[in-house]
Protein backbone atom coordinates (compact mmCIF):
# COMPACT_ATOMS: atom_id res chain seq x y z
CA UNK A 1 0.00 0.00 0.00
CA UNK A 2 1.28 3.48 -0.95
CA UNK A 3 2.00 5.88 1.85
CA UNK A 4 -0.93 8.09 0.18
CA UNK A 5 -3.67 5.42 0.48
CA UNK A 6 -2.79 4.81 4.06
CA UNK A 7 -2.77 8.45 4.71
CA UNK A 8 -6.54 8.66 2.55
CA UNK A 9 -7.98 5.49 4.59
CA UNK A 10 -8.51 6.19 8.45
CA UNK A 11 -6.58 4.23 10.37
CA UNK A 12 -9.01 0.92 11.28
CA UNK A 13 -8.32 -1.18 14.16
CA UNK A 14 -9.03 -4.97 13.62
CA UNK A 15 -11.50 -6.42 16.77
CA UNK A 16 -12.58 -9.98 15.31
CA UNK A 17 -9.17 -11.89 13.28
CA UNK A 18 -10.21 -15.74 12.61
CA UNK A 19 -6.97 -17.51 11.25
CA UNK A 20 -6.85 -20.64 9.19
CA UNK A 21 -9.78 -21.57 11.24
CA UNK A 22 -11.35 -24.90 10.53
CA UNK A 23 -13.92 -26.99 11.79
CA UNK A 24 -15.15 -30.43 10.87
CA UNK A 25 -17.37 -32.26 12.86
CA UNK A 26 -16.22 -36.03 12.39
CA UNK A 27 -15.64 -36.18 8.59
CA UNK A 28 -17.65 -33.13 7.88
CA UNK A 29 -15.55 -29.96 7.02
CA UNK A 30 -17.56 -27.29 8.00
CA UNK A 31 -15.32 -24.45 7.69
CA UNK A 32 -12.42 -24.91 5.31
CA UNK A 33 -9.69 -22.33 6.09
CA UNK A 34 -11.04 -19.33 7.36
CA UNK A 35 -9.20 -16.34 6.96
CA UNK A 36 -10.96 -12.81 8.28
CA UNK A 37 -10.76 -9.41 10.25
CA UNK A 38 -13.60 -7.75 11.40
CA UNK A 39 -12.61 -3.84 12.21
CA UNK A 40 -14.19 -2.02 15.09
CA UNK A 41 -17.42 -1.16 14.65
CA UNK A 42 -17.87 -2.42 11.47
CA UNK A 43 -20.99 -4.43 10.68
CA UNK A 44 -20.42 -7.59 8.88
CA UNK A 45 -23.58 -9.75 7.41
CA UNK A 46 -22.75 -13.33 6.43
CA UNK A 47 -25.25 -14.73 4.06
CA UNK A 48 -25.15 -18.35 2.37
CA UNK A 49 -27.21 -21.14 2.43
CA UNK A 50 -27.95 -23.77 5.12
CA UNK A 51 -24.91 -25.99 5.93
CA UNK A 52 -22.37 -23.29 4.37
CA UNK A 53 -20.51 -22.67 7.60
CA UNK A 54 -21.69 -18.99 8.74
CA UNK A 55 -23.60 -20.26 11.99
CA UNK A 56 -20.75 -21.94 13.25
CA UNK A 57 -18.18 -18.93 12.03
CA UNK A 58 -19.85 -17.03 14.85
CA UNK A 59 -20.81 -20.03 17.22
CA UNK A 60 -17.32 -20.54 17.49
CA UNK A 61 -16.74 -16.94 18.20
CA UNK A 62 -19.34 -16.98 21.44
CA UNK A 63 -17.41 -20.22 22.26
CA UNK A 64 -20.26 -22.50 21.96
CA UNK A 65 -18.10 -24.26 19.74
CA UNK A 66 -14.38 -24.75 19.57
CA UNK A 67 -12.39 -24.61 16.21
CA UNK A 68 -10.39 -27.81 15.08
CA UNK A 69 -7.61 -25.93 14.58
CA UNK A 70 -6.29 -22.26 14.12
CA UNK A 71 -6.64 -19.50 16.01
CA UNK A 72 -9.41 -16.46 16.66
CA UNK A 73 -8.55 -13.17 18.04
CA UNK A 74 -11.01 -10.75 20.08
CA UNK A 75 -9.73 -7.33 20.79
CA UNK A 76 -6.15 -8.25 20.67
CA UNK A 77 -6.56 -11.53 22.59
CA UNK A 78 -6.71 -15.05 21.70
CA UNK A 79 -9.61 -15.98 22.35
CA UNK A 80 -9.53 -20.51 22.61
CA UNK A 81 -6.15 -20.36 23.46
CA UNK A 82 -4.02 -18.18 25.93
CA UNK A 83 0.26 -17.66 25.96
CA UNK A 84 2.44 -19.17 28.34
CA UNK A 85 6.30 -18.47 27.75
CA UNK A 86 5.45 -17.50 24.18
CA UNK A 87 3.24 -20.84 23.29
CA UNK A 88 -0.18 -21.31 22.63
CA UNK A 89 -2.03 -23.64 24.94
CA UNK A 90 -5.60 -24.11 25.06
CA UNK A 91 -7.52 -21.79 27.01
CA UNK A 92 -8.96 -23.15 30.30
CA UNK A 93 -12.48 -21.98 31.86
CA UNK A 94 -10.99 -18.92 33.66
CA UNK A 95 -9.34 -17.32 30.42
CA UNK A 96 -12.66 -17.89 28.44
CA UNK A 97 -14.54 -16.60 30.95
CA UNK A 98 -12.07 -13.48 30.50
CA UNK A 99 -12.28 -12.86 26.94
CA UNK A 100 -16.08 -14.09 26.11
CA UNK A 101 -16.92 -11.13 27.98
CA UNK A 102 -16.74 -8.67 25.44
CA UNK A 103 -19.10 -10.71 23.09
CA UNK A 104 -23.09 -10.86 23.44
CA UNK A 105 -25.29 -13.34 21.04
CA UNK A 106 -28.86 -12.91 19.99
CA UNK A 107 -30.09 -16.08 19.01
CA UNK A 108 -32.58 -17.69 16.35
CA UNK A 109 -34.88 -19.12 19.66
CA UNK A 110 -34.69 -16.05 21.85
CA UNK A 111 -33.88 -18.71 24.41
CA UNK A 112 -35.15 -16.44 26.89
CA UNK A 113 -35.02 -18.02 30.49
CA UNK A 114 -38.78 -18.68 31.07
CA UNK A 115 -38.60 -18.54 34.67
CA UNK A 116 -37.67 -15.06 34.84
CA UNK A 117 -39.21 -11.64 34.55
CA UNK A 118 -38.18 -9.73 31.58
CA UNK A 119 -36.84 -7.34 34.46
CA UNK A 120 -34.73 -10.40 35.67
CA UNK A 121 -33.50 -11.83 32.40
CA UNK A 122 -31.69 -8.66 31.92
CA UNK A 123 -30.50 -7.85 35.05
CA UNK A 124 -29.21 -11.65 36.12
CA UNK A 125 -26.06 -11.90 34.42
CA UNK A 126 -25.12 -7.89 34.90
CA UNK A 127 -25.81 -8.49 39.14
CA UNK A 128 -23.68 -11.80 39.22
CA UNK A 129 -21.22 -11.94 36.31
CA UNK A 130 -20.23 -7.76 36.07
CA UNK A 131 -21.08 -7.64 40.05
CA UNK A 132 -23.20 -4.48 39.68
CA UNK A 133 -25.73 -3.48 42.08
CA UNK A 134 -29.14 -4.28 41.61
CA UNK A 135 -30.24 -0.71 41.04
CA UNK A 136 -27.28 -0.29 39.28
CA UNK A 137 -28.39 -3.07 37.14
CA UNK A 138 -32.44 -2.45 36.95
CA UNK A 139 -31.61 1.25 35.81
CA UNK A 140 -29.45 -0.21 32.79
CA UNK A 141 -31.69 -3.29 32.26
CA UNK A 142 -34.32 -0.35 31.65
CA UNK A 143 -32.67 2.13 29.56
CA UNK A 144 -32.23 -1.07 27.04
CA UNK A 145 -35.69 -2.00 27.00
CA UNK A 146 -36.48 1.42 26.16
CA UNK A 147 -34.83 1.14 23.58
CA UNK A 148 -35.93 -1.77 22.10
CA UNK A 149 -40.10 -0.19 23.37
CA UNK A 150 -40.55 -2.82 25.94
CA UNK A 151 -40.20 -0.58 28.91
CA UNK A 152 -43.42 -1.09 29.94
CA UNK A 153 -43.29 -5.01 30.31
CA UNK A 154 -40.74 -5.46 32.81
CA UNK A 155 -42.71 -7.49 35.36
CA UNK A 156 -44.42 -10.09 32.39
CA UNK A 157 -42.57 -13.21 31.89
CA UNK A 158 -41.35 -14.24 28.55
CA UNK A 159 -44.23 -16.68 27.34
CA UNK A 160 -46.61 -13.83 27.61
CA UNK A 161 -44.53 -12.07 24.88
CA UNK A 162 -45.35 -12.78 21.40
CA UNK A 163 -42.44 -13.88 19.51
CA UNK A 164 -41.33 -10.53 17.77
CA UNK A 165 -41.36 -8.80 21.76
CA UNK A 166 -39.25 -11.77 23.31
CA UNK A 167 -36.21 -11.27 20.82
CA UNK A 168 -36.43 -7.76 20.90
CA UNK A 169 -36.06 -8.57 25.19
CA UNK A 170 -33.11 -10.96 23.87
CA UNK A 171 -31.44 -8.04 21.96
CA UNK A 172 -31.96 -6.06 25.13
CA UNK A 173 -30.56 -8.89 27.38
CA UNK A 174 -27.53 -8.56 25.51
CA UNK A 175 -27.33 -5.05 25.05
CA UNK A 176 -27.07 -4.69 29.08
CA UNK A 177 -23.82 -6.76 29.22
CA UNK A 178 -22.69 -4.13 27.13
CA UNK A 179 -20.46 -6.37 24.43
CA UNK A 180 -18.09 -5.18 22.10
CA UNK A 181 -19.24 -7.45 19.48
CA UNK A 182 -22.39 -8.56 19.45
CA UNK A 183 -23.30 -11.59 17.34
CA UNK A 184 -26.99 -12.21 15.53
CA UNK A 185 -27.87 -15.74 14.26
CA UNK A 186 -30.66 -15.54 12.19
CA UNK A 187 -32.65 -13.85 14.74
CA UNK A 188 -36.04 -13.44 12.38
CA UNK A 189 -36.23 -16.63 11.04
CA UNK A 190 -38.32 -18.25 13.47
CA UNK A 191 -40.93 -15.11 13.96
CA UNK A 192 -43.86 -14.81 11.83
CA UNK A 193 -43.49 -12.57 8.77
CA UNK A 194 -45.75 -9.80 10.44
CA UNK A 195 -43.13 -9.75 13.22
CA UNK A 196 -40.14 -9.70 11.41
CA UNK A 197 -40.15 -5.49 10.85
CA UNK A 198 -40.35 -4.62 14.24
CA UNK A 199 -36.81 -6.68 15.38
CA UNK A 200 -35.13 -5.66 12.28
CA UNK A 201 -35.73 -1.92 13.09
CA UNK A 202 -34.22 -2.64 16.73
CA UNK A 203 -30.92 -3.70 15.02
CA UNK A 204 -30.95 -1.20 12.56
CA UNK A 205 -31.48 1.38 15.48
CA UNK A 206 -28.45 -0.14 17.34
CA UNK A 207 -26.46 -0.19 14.30
CA UNK A 208 -27.02 3.45 13.67
CA UNK A 209 -25.34 4.23 17.45
CA UNK A 210 -22.04 2.93 15.57
CA UNK A 211 -19.85 1.64 17.89
CA UNK A 212 -20.60 -2.02 18.80
CA UNK A 213 -19.04 -4.35 16.27
CA UNK A 214 -21.92 -6.31 14.42
CA UNK A 215 -21.76 -9.92 12.88
CA UNK A 216 -25.37 -10.93 11.47
CA UNK A 217 -26.52 -13.87 9.92
CA UNK A 218 -29.58 -13.20 7.89
CA UNK A 219 -31.82 -13.94 5.34
CA UNK A 220 -33.12 -10.76 4.87
CA UNK A 221 -31.49 -9.38 1.52
CA UNK A 222 -33.13 -5.76 1.94
CA UNK A 223 -31.41 -5.64 5.45
CA UNK A 224 -28.13 -6.64 4.72
CA UNK A 225 -27.85 -3.88 2.59
CA UNK A 226 -29.00 -1.14 4.76
CA UNK A 227 -27.09 -2.55 7.98
CA UNK A 228 -24.24 -4.15 6.79
CA UNK A 229 -20.63 -2.22 5.53
CA UNK A 230 -19.53 -5.31 4.18
CA UNK A 231 -21.57 -8.84 2.89
CA UNK A 232 -19.40 -11.82 3.63
CA UNK A 233 -21.14 -14.84 1.21
CA UNK A 234 -20.51 -18.23 2.16
CA UNK A 235 -20.65 -21.48 0.25
CA UNK A 236 -19.15 -24.88 1.32
CA UNK A 237 -17.19 -23.96 4.29
CA UNK A 238 -15.54 -20.68 2.16
CA UNK A 239 -15.91 -17.08 1.78
CA UNK A 240 -16.97 -17.48 -1.81
CA UNK A 241 -17.75 -14.01 -2.71
CA UNK A 242 -17.17 -10.29 -0.20
CA UNK A 243 -17.39 -7.02 -0.61
CA UNK A 244 -19.90 -3.96 -0.28
CA UNK A 245 -23.79 -4.58 0.35
CA UNK A 246 -23.44 -3.28 -3.23
CA UNK A 247 -20.97 -5.55 -4.73
CA UNK A 248 -22.52 -8.81 -3.41
CA UNK A 249 -26.06 -8.63 -3.44
CA UNK A 250 -26.43 -6.57 -6.43
CA UNK A 251 -23.45 -7.44 -8.53
CA UNK A 252 -22.77 -10.87 -7.94
CA UNK A 253 -19.77 -12.31 -9.84
CA UNK A 254 -20.35 -15.82 -9.20
CA UNK A 255 -22.88 -18.68 -10.61
CA UNK A 256 -23.93 -19.94 -6.80
CA UNK A 257 -24.17 -16.30 -5.46
CA UNK A 258 -26.68 -15.75 -8.55
CA UNK A 259 -28.28 -18.85 -7.79
CA UNK A 260 -28.83 -17.89 -4.05
CA UNK A 261 -29.85 -14.91 -4.13
CA UNK A 262 -32.21 -16.03 -7.16
CA UNK A 263 -33.95 -17.30 -4.58
CA UNK A 264 -34.89 -14.54 -2.56
CA UNK A 265 -35.78 -12.29 -5.78
CA UNK A 266 -38.14 -14.90 -6.85
CA UNK A 267 -39.53 -14.98 -3.29
CA UNK A 268 -40.36 -11.17 -3.72
CA UNK B 1 -66.63 -54.92 62.99
CA UNK B 2 -64.77 -52.02 63.76
CA UNK B 3 -65.02 -52.22 67.46
CA UNK B 4 -61.32 -52.26 68.51
CA UNK B 5 -60.25 -49.02 67.10
CA UNK B 6 -59.73 -47.66 70.91
CA UNK B 7 -56.84 -50.00 71.51
CA UNK B 8 -55.85 -50.78 68.04
CA UNK B 9 -55.42 -47.70 66.72
CA UNK B 10 -53.48 -45.94 69.31
CA UNK B 11 -51.30 -49.62 69.34
CA UNK B 12 -50.40 -48.90 66.13
CA UNK B 13 -49.83 -45.12 66.32
CA UNK B 14 -47.39 -46.56 68.88
CA UNK B 15 -45.20 -46.88 65.81
CA UNK B 16 -46.20 -43.37 64.20
CA UNK B 17 -42.83 -41.81 65.83
CA UNK B 18 -40.24 -44.72 64.14
CA UNK B 19 -42.27 -44.56 60.47
CA UNK B 20 -41.48 -40.80 60.44
CA UNK B 21 -38.40 -40.97 61.41
CA UNK B 22 -37.21 -43.45 59.06
CA UNK B 23 -38.89 -41.38 56.61
CA UNK B 24 -37.25 -38.19 57.12
CA UNK B 25 -33.98 -39.56 57.69
CA UNK B 26 -34.90 -42.02 54.16
CA UNK B 27 -35.90 -38.28 51.96
CA UNK B 28 -33.16 -36.38 53.14
CA UNK B 29 -30.83 -38.73 52.26
CA UNK B 30 -32.56 -40.03 49.60
CA UNK B 31 -32.86 -36.40 47.64
CA UNK B 32 -29.43 -35.06 48.66
CA UNK B 33 -28.13 -38.33 47.03
CA UNK B 34 -30.69 -38.16 43.57
CA UNK B 35 -29.38 -34.65 43.59
CA UNK B 36 -25.48 -35.40 43.80
CA UNK B 37 -25.83 -38.82 41.46
CA UNK B 38 -28.29 -37.07 38.95
CA UNK B 39 -25.98 -34.39 38.31
CA UNK B 40 -22.85 -36.62 38.17
CA UNK B 41 -24.78 -38.40 35.66
CA UNK B 42 -24.76 -35.73 33.20
CA UNK B 43 -21.23 -34.85 34.15
CA UNK B 44 -18.70 -34.01 31.31
CA UNK B 45 -16.13 -36.14 32.93
CA UNK B 46 -16.07 -39.86 32.72
CA UNK B 47 -15.00 -40.96 35.63
CA UNK B 48 -17.54 -38.90 37.70
CA UNK B 49 -20.49 -40.16 35.17
CA UNK B 50 -19.05 -43.98 35.40
CA UNK B 51 -19.12 -43.72 39.23
CA UNK B 52 -22.91 -42.49 39.41
CA UNK B 53 -23.65 -44.80 36.93
CA UNK B 54 -22.41 -47.77 38.75
CA UNK B 55 -23.73 -46.66 42.37
CA UNK B 56 -27.46 -46.02 40.61
CA UNK B 57 -27.26 -49.61 38.89
CA UNK B 58 -26.40 -51.52 41.99
CA UNK B 59 -29.02 -49.75 44.09
CA UNK B 60 -31.53 -49.80 41.80
CA UNK B 61 -30.55 -53.58 40.50
CA UNK B 62 -31.30 -55.02 44.10
CA UNK B 63 -33.98 -55.62 46.64
CA UNK B 64 -34.42 -53.08 49.42
CA UNK B 65 -35.13 -55.59 51.74
CA UNK B 66 -32.37 -57.40 51.21
CA UNK B 67 -30.04 -54.02 51.32
CA UNK B 68 -31.47 -53.61 54.90
CA UNK B 69 -30.49 -56.92 56.14
CA UNK B 70 -27.36 -56.07 54.74
CA UNK B 71 -26.85 -52.88 56.26
CA UNK B 72 -28.55 -54.33 59.96
CA UNK B 73 -26.63 -57.47 60.05
CA UNK B 74 -23.90 -58.12 56.98
CA UNK B 75 -22.53 -54.45 57.45
CA UNK B 76 -21.34 -54.31 61.05
CA UNK B 77 -19.64 -57.69 60.55
CA UNK B 78 -17.52 -56.13 57.67
CA UNK B 79 -17.03 -53.17 59.26
CA UNK B 80 -15.04 -52.26 62.52
CA UNK B 81 -17.59 -50.00 63.69
CA UNK B 82 -21.49 -50.85 64.63
CA UNK B 83 -24.26 -48.79 63.66
CA UNK B 84 -28.03 -48.81 65.45
CA UNK B 85 -30.91 -51.18 63.32
CA UNK B 86 -32.25 -47.36 62.91
CA UNK B 87 -28.96 -46.01 60.85
CA UNK B 88 -29.26 -49.43 58.71
CA UNK B 89 -32.64 -49.08 57.84
CA UNK B 90 -32.33 -45.49 56.84
CA UNK B 91 -29.48 -45.69 54.81
CA UNK B 92 -31.39 -48.50 53.03
CA UNK B 93 -33.92 -46.57 52.33
CA UNK B 94 -32.40 -43.36 51.51
CA UNK B 95 -29.73 -45.16 48.63
CA UNK B 96 -32.17 -47.19 47.08
CA UNK B 97 -34.72 -44.56 46.78
CA UNK B 98 -31.99 -41.78 46.20
CA UNK B 99 -30.96 -43.99 43.15
CA UNK B 100 -34.27 -43.36 41.70
CA UNK B 101 -35.04 -40.36 42.09
CA UNK B 102 -31.33 -39.22 40.69
CA UNK B 103 -32.86 -40.48 37.41
CA UNK B 104 -35.91 -38.20 38.08
CA UNK B 105 -33.32 -35.45 38.34
CA UNK B 106 -30.73 -36.47 35.70
CA UNK B 107 -33.93 -36.66 32.98
CA UNK B 108 -35.58 -33.29 34.17
CA UNK B 109 -31.68 -31.66 33.99
CA UNK B 110 -31.37 -33.19 30.35
CA UNK B 111 -34.93 -32.15 29.65
CA UNK B 112 -34.05 -28.44 29.64
CA UNK B 113 -33.25 -27.00 26.31
CA UNK B 114 -29.73 -26.45 25.09
CA UNK B 115 -30.83 -23.16 24.02
CA UNK B 116 -31.03 -22.08 27.50
CA UNK B 117 -27.37 -23.15 28.43
CA UNK B 118 -26.18 -20.93 25.60
CA UNK B 119 -28.01 -18.36 26.21
CA UNK B 120 -26.15 -18.48 29.63
CA UNK B 121 -22.83 -18.83 28.34
CA UNK B 122 -23.65 -15.69 25.97
CA UNK B 123 -23.93 -13.84 29.15
CA UNK B 124 -20.46 -14.88 30.03
CA UNK B 125 -22.31 -16.73 33.36
CA UNK B 126 -19.94 -19.48 34.90
CA UNK B 127 -20.59 -23.51 34.61
CA UNK B 128 -22.18 -22.95 38.58
CA UNK B 129 -24.16 -19.59 37.69
CA UNK B 130 -25.38 -21.95 34.60
CA UNK B 131 -26.67 -24.96 37.10
CA UNK B 132 -27.83 -22.57 39.62
CA UNK B 133 -30.09 -19.86 38.43
CA UNK B 134 -30.44 -21.08 34.72
CA UNK B 135 -30.79 -25.20 34.29
CA UNK B 136 -31.56 -26.37 37.76
CA UNK B 137 -35.07 -24.29 38.39
CA UNK B 138 -36.55 -24.87 35.46
CA UNK B 139 -35.32 -28.53 36.07
CA UNK B 140 -36.56 -28.73 39.58
CA UNK B 141 -40.44 -27.99 38.12
CA UNK B 142 -40.05 -30.58 35.51
CA UNK B 143 -38.77 -33.11 38.49
CA UNK B 144 -41.51 -32.16 41.41
CA UNK B 145 -43.84 -35.22 39.70
CA UNK B 146 -41.29 -37.63 39.64
CA UNK B 147 -39.86 -36.69 43.28
CA UNK B 148 -43.24 -35.86 44.50
CA UNK B 149 -43.92 -39.62 43.45
CA UNK B 150 -40.51 -40.78 45.17
CA UNK B 151 -41.47 -39.49 48.46
CA UNK B 152 -44.81 -41.41 48.61
CA UNK B 153 -43.16 -44.68 47.41
CA UNK B 154 -40.33 -43.81 50.41
CA UNK B 155 -43.17 -43.07 53.05
CA UNK B 156 -44.54 -46.85 51.68
CA UNK B 157 -41.45 -48.36 52.01
CA UNK B 158 -40.56 -47.80 55.35
CA UNK B 159 -42.83 -50.46 56.21
CA UNK B 160 -39.85 -52.60 55.27
CA UNK B 161 -37.98 -51.81 58.56
CA UNK B 162 -40.47 -54.11 60.43
CA UNK B 163 -38.08 -57.18 59.18
CA UNK B 164 -35.12 -55.55 60.54
CA UNK B 165 -36.88 -55.18 64.10
CA UNK B 166 -37.63 -51.58 63.78
CA UNK B 167 -40.93 -50.71 66.08
CA UNK B 168 -42.54 -48.47 63.37
CA UNK B 169 -46.33 -48.97 62.39
CA UNK B 170 -46.20 -51.88 60.65
CA UNK B 171 -43.97 -53.84 63.30
CA UNK B 172 -46.94 -53.09 66.09
CA UNK B 173 -49.37 -54.49 63.58
CA UNK B 174 -48.43 -57.61 63.41
CA UNK B 175 -48.04 -57.87 67.01
CA UNK B 176 -51.77 -57.06 67.48
CA UNK B 177 -52.36 -59.96 64.75
CA UNK B 178 -50.60 -62.29 66.77
CA UNK B 179 -52.31 -61.36 69.96
CA UNK B 180 -55.68 -61.29 68.10
CA UNK B 181 -56.50 -63.84 65.60
CA UNK B 182 -59.66 -63.22 64.78
CA UNK B 183 -60.77 -62.60 61.14
CA UNK B 184 -62.30 -59.94 62.05
CA UNK B 185 -59.71 -58.62 63.95
CA UNK B 186 -57.18 -58.91 61.20
CA UNK B 187 -59.58 -56.86 59.00
CA UNK B 188 -59.88 -54.43 61.57
CA UNK B 189 -56.25 -54.32 62.49
CA UNK B 190 -54.94 -53.89 58.37
CA UNK B 191 -58.08 -51.78 57.27
CA UNK B 192 -56.17 -49.16 60.33
CA UNK B 193 -52.80 -49.54 59.21
CA UNK B 194 -53.65 -48.94 55.39
CA UNK B 195 -55.93 -45.66 56.76
CA UNK B 196 -53.13 -44.45 58.52
CA UNK B 197 -50.27 -45.02 55.76
CA UNK B 198 -52.99 -43.06 53.54
CA UNK B 199 -53.44 -40.70 55.52
CA UNK B 200 -49.88 -39.47 56.11
CA UNK B 201 -49.15 -39.57 52.09
CA UNK B 202 -51.78 -37.10 52.01
CA UNK B 203 -49.64 -34.06 52.72
CA UNK B 204 -47.03 -34.83 50.54
CA UNK B 205 -49.16 -35.11 47.56
CA UNK B 206 -50.62 -31.61 48.38
CA UNK B 207 -46.86 -30.32 49.32
CA UNK B 208 -45.98 -31.70 45.42
CA UNK B 209 -49.13 -29.84 44.11
CA UNK B 210 -48.09 -26.63 46.11
CA UNK B 211 -44.66 -26.25 45.01
CA UNK B 212 -45.85 -27.83 40.97
CA UNK B 213 -47.82 -24.49 41.54
CA UNK B 214 -45.42 -22.14 42.53
CA UNK B 215 -42.75 -23.26 40.07
CA UNK B 216 -44.92 -22.90 37.22
CA UNK B 217 -44.99 -19.41 37.39
CA UNK B 218 -44.15 -17.73 34.24
CA UNK B 219 -43.94 -20.42 32.45
CA UNK B 220 -46.89 -21.25 29.82
CA UNK B 221 -48.69 -24.12 30.27
CA UNK B 222 -49.10 -24.57 26.32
Amino acid sequence: MTELAENLEPAREVIVRYNNVKKAFGNNIVLNDLNLDVYKGEKVALIGPSGSGKTTIIRMLMTLEQPSSGTIEIDGEHLWHKEVNGQLKDADEKHLRKVRGKIGMVFQQYNLFPHMSIMRNCTEAPIHVLGLSKDEAKERALQMLQKVGLSDKVDMYPSQLSGGQQQRVAIARSLVMQPKVMLFDEVTAALDPELVGEVLEVIKDIASEGETTMMLITHEMDFARDVADRVLFLDNGLIAEHGTPYDVIENPQSDRLKSFLGRFNSAH
Amino acid sequence: MFTNIDTFLPYILGGLTTTVQAFLFGAVLAYSIAIVAGLARTSRLAIVRGVATVFVELFRGTSLLVQMFFFAFAFPALMPFTMSTFIAGGLALGLNYGAYASEVVRGAVLAVPKGQKEAAISLNMSKFQTMRRVVLPQAFRLMLPGLGNNAIELLKGTSLVYFISLADMTFNANILRSSNTSLVSQVEIYTYLLLVYFVLALPLVFLTRWLEKRASKGVSTA
